[in-house]
């Protein structure tokens, strides 16, 4: 079997009486788009800022390329190569696209200039912040553009692009296409698969089943702070998932999806048999 | 180059443009202001008084540089003026209780700085609004300075009356140390906000803190270090002021501080933060220096110039508030 680029083993991570995650595995393969789904308070955003180093799970293992690795904030994480897109994109609007891209990870000039008076490489900077969005297919005017000047869909470009440039390892979505219209949609998937075809794998979390079809090789059904399936789209519906991810279905260890007694009855299982 | 198209497929508008260049409309209203009263008073456009005009904004103006950095924050600094005249007592009372001036210079603006990373400390680690914070300080430091000395010390010491000292340029030009330095310290910070990262940082914090949090800036450090480097401005404001007038007097620069604000504001930058220039402020600290002057030479009472620049920090508020809005 392929090792997994990203995995964890039995993560837990409570607060107080509520437990967040409680006992999940994750695993991403080498590129692949692996959608993570999830009711509202199953647990998604917890398992997420665990392997984007945003918080420090109780319990568990994170291996990345199958070494233990124990992430103390974000930036542990970037450093594995872990790039993430948060929901709420993390750009600064007032600035513009080369220096939202380069944020935080800004480039000196080589020489005295860089060494003695921390001047910043601003022309190299932006040239490969153009290479960056060319690459990727990202069509804007210029790259000195301020971000506050763009649409939705472009301001989640550019910060697709960021995770796309710096992500050695693995770019992590949040929600990419929540806040977008359809066709603005079409281009932010569109974009997940170039990234993926380039051998960067994505995990990609989402609420909206049709986008989560489209793109994903698998899809990972969080439930209740735990990872209770891993299907793949050509084998099994989207009302099964659905079924999954509100626990009216569940998966056998044999990896038959069938209905959970007690539950109402939905008629979403295809395989229906009775459980126990 | 590429073509591409925007949104809304237009090229870069005259709106935008001023947008993205703040110092363009406060420039266009220092040369409208300078033109009329070049016109309507036959003593404005006269070397000397110009030479006047820039000096007497040397201390407000050097206010104003700190005042940009820590408003680039998204905070604001109400005790700057109280700060500066703190020290101006501190330098010289020590000089006059006879330490020698480099000493007294140095604790002065020593001073001043450990009160700017004092401010920093309460607003970043205590977590309170910048506006608290400074006028607490503001009432603080000017009440220490009342205990200080009840009135005003003479000091008469080459060092540091130093800035004020006068040269000629070009045979006519006057111009003073005061003025050199002063744009030596405005061409610093330009620098430090434009060209490196530490500037980048300081804007970003100061429009989209979280973001800039979740891009791995620090931005507790950022803050303070704001904090400290206007305190080190305020430092030398004080030095400024002693140079100008060789008296340091508890009552003095009453209305420092507003005009610092006032300043910083009409030269387009952002109360919100993360938007404006030192470049702005340059050009705001001269328009209000040129209206007072103006306004007085035009014989016009001291009580309608401060309702003229009421108008004008209202209008430059306003105008900020109507790009913004465009953006939104």
């Amino acid at each position: 079997m392929t090792q997994p680029i990203l995995q964890a083993r039995g993560l837990v991570k409570r607060y107080g009486r509520v437990t967040a995650i409680d006992g999940a595995d994750f695993d991403l393969l080498p590129g692949e788009v692996l959608a993570v789904v999830g009711d509202n308070g199953a647990g998604k955003s917890s398992l997420i800022k665990a392997l984007s180093g945003a918080l420090v799970p109780d319990n568990g293992e994170i291996k990345v390329d199958g070494e233990a690795v124990h992430f103390r904030g974000p930036l542990d994480a970037r450093r594995s190569g872990i790039e993430t897109v948060y929901q709420d994109l993390a750009l600064a609007p007032a600035l513009d696209i080369a220096t939202n891209l380069f944020m935080g990870r800004e480039r000196r000039l080589d020489g005295w200039r860089g060494q003695f008076l921390r001047t910043l490489d601003a022309k190299a900077m932006r040239a490969q912040a153009q290479q960056v969005l060319d690459e990727l297919g990202i069509n804007i005017k210029s790259i000195t553009q301020l971000v506050e000047t763009l649409s939705g869909g472009q301001r989640q470009a550019v910060a697709v692009a960021r995770a796309a440039a710096f992500g050695t390892k693995v770019v992590i979505m949040d929600e990419p296409t929540a806040a977008l219209g359809v066709a603005e949609s079409a281009k932010v998937l569109e974009l997940i698969g170039r990234i993926r075809d380039r051998g960067l794998p994505v995990v990609l979390i989402s609420h909206n089943m049709p986008h989560v079809f489209e793109i994903a090789d698998r899809v990972h059904v969080h439930r209740l702070g735990k990872r209770v399936a891993l299907v793949k789209p050509g084998e099994s519906t989207m009302n099964e998932v659905v079924g999954l991810l509100t626990g009216a279905l569940r998966m056998g260890e044999d990896g038959v999806v069938e209905e959970v007694r007690n539950a109402v009855t939905t008629g979403l299982g295809s395989h229906r048999k009775s459980a126990e | 180059m590429r073509m591409a198209t925007t949104a809304n497929g237009t090229r870069a508008s005259f709106g935008e443009y001023v947008l993205r260049t703040p110092a363009v409309g406060p420039t266009i209203a220092l040369v409208v202001a300078v033109v009329v009263f070049s016109l309507s008073t036959s003593t404005f456009l006269d070397l000397d008084n110009l030479s006047l005009v820039v000096e007497q904004s040397l201390v407000v103006g050097t206010m104003a540089l700190g005042q940009t950095l820590i408003i680039l924050t998204a905070g604001i600094d109400l005790a700057n003026a109280a700060n500066t005249v703190l020290a101006t007592l501190l330098m010289a009372k020590l000089v006059v209780g006879g330490a020698p001036a480099w000493l007294a210079l140095i604790v002065g603006v020593a001073a001043a700085t450990l009160i700017g990373a004092l401010t920093g400390v309460l607003v970043i680690n205590i977590k309170l609004p910048p506006f608290i914070v400074t006028l607490g300080l503001l009432t603080i430091l000017t009440a220490v300075s009342r205990i200080y000395t009840s009135e005003g010390v003479q000091v008469s010491d080459p060092l540091l009356s130093w800035l004020g000292t006068r040269r000629y340029l070009f045979g006519g030009i006057e111009v003073t140390y005061g003025m050199t330095v002063a744009l030596v310290m405005f061409l610093l910070v330009w620098y430090a906000l434009n060209k490196t990262a530490w500037g980048k940082h300081v804007y970003a914090v100061g429009n989209e803190p979280e973001a800039a949090r979740l891009s791995g800036i620090n931005v507790q450090r950022t803050v303070i270090g704001v904090y400290v480097i206007a305190g080190l401005i305020y430092g030398i404001a004080a030095w400024q002021a002693l140079g100008r007038v060789p008296n340091a007097d508890p009552n003095a620069y009453q209305t420092a501080n507003l005009d610092s604000i006032t300043a910083v504001v009409i030269g387009g930058t952002s109360l919100f933060g993360g938007r404006g220039s030192v470049l702005g402020t340059l050009v705001g600290a001269l328009i209000v220096t040129v209206l007072r002057s103006g306004l007085t030479q035009a014989g016009i009472d001291d009580l309608y110039q401060n309702v003229a620049t009421g108008i004008l920090v209202i209008a430059a508020v306003a105008l900020d508030r109507f790009t913004r809005g465009r953006q939104r």
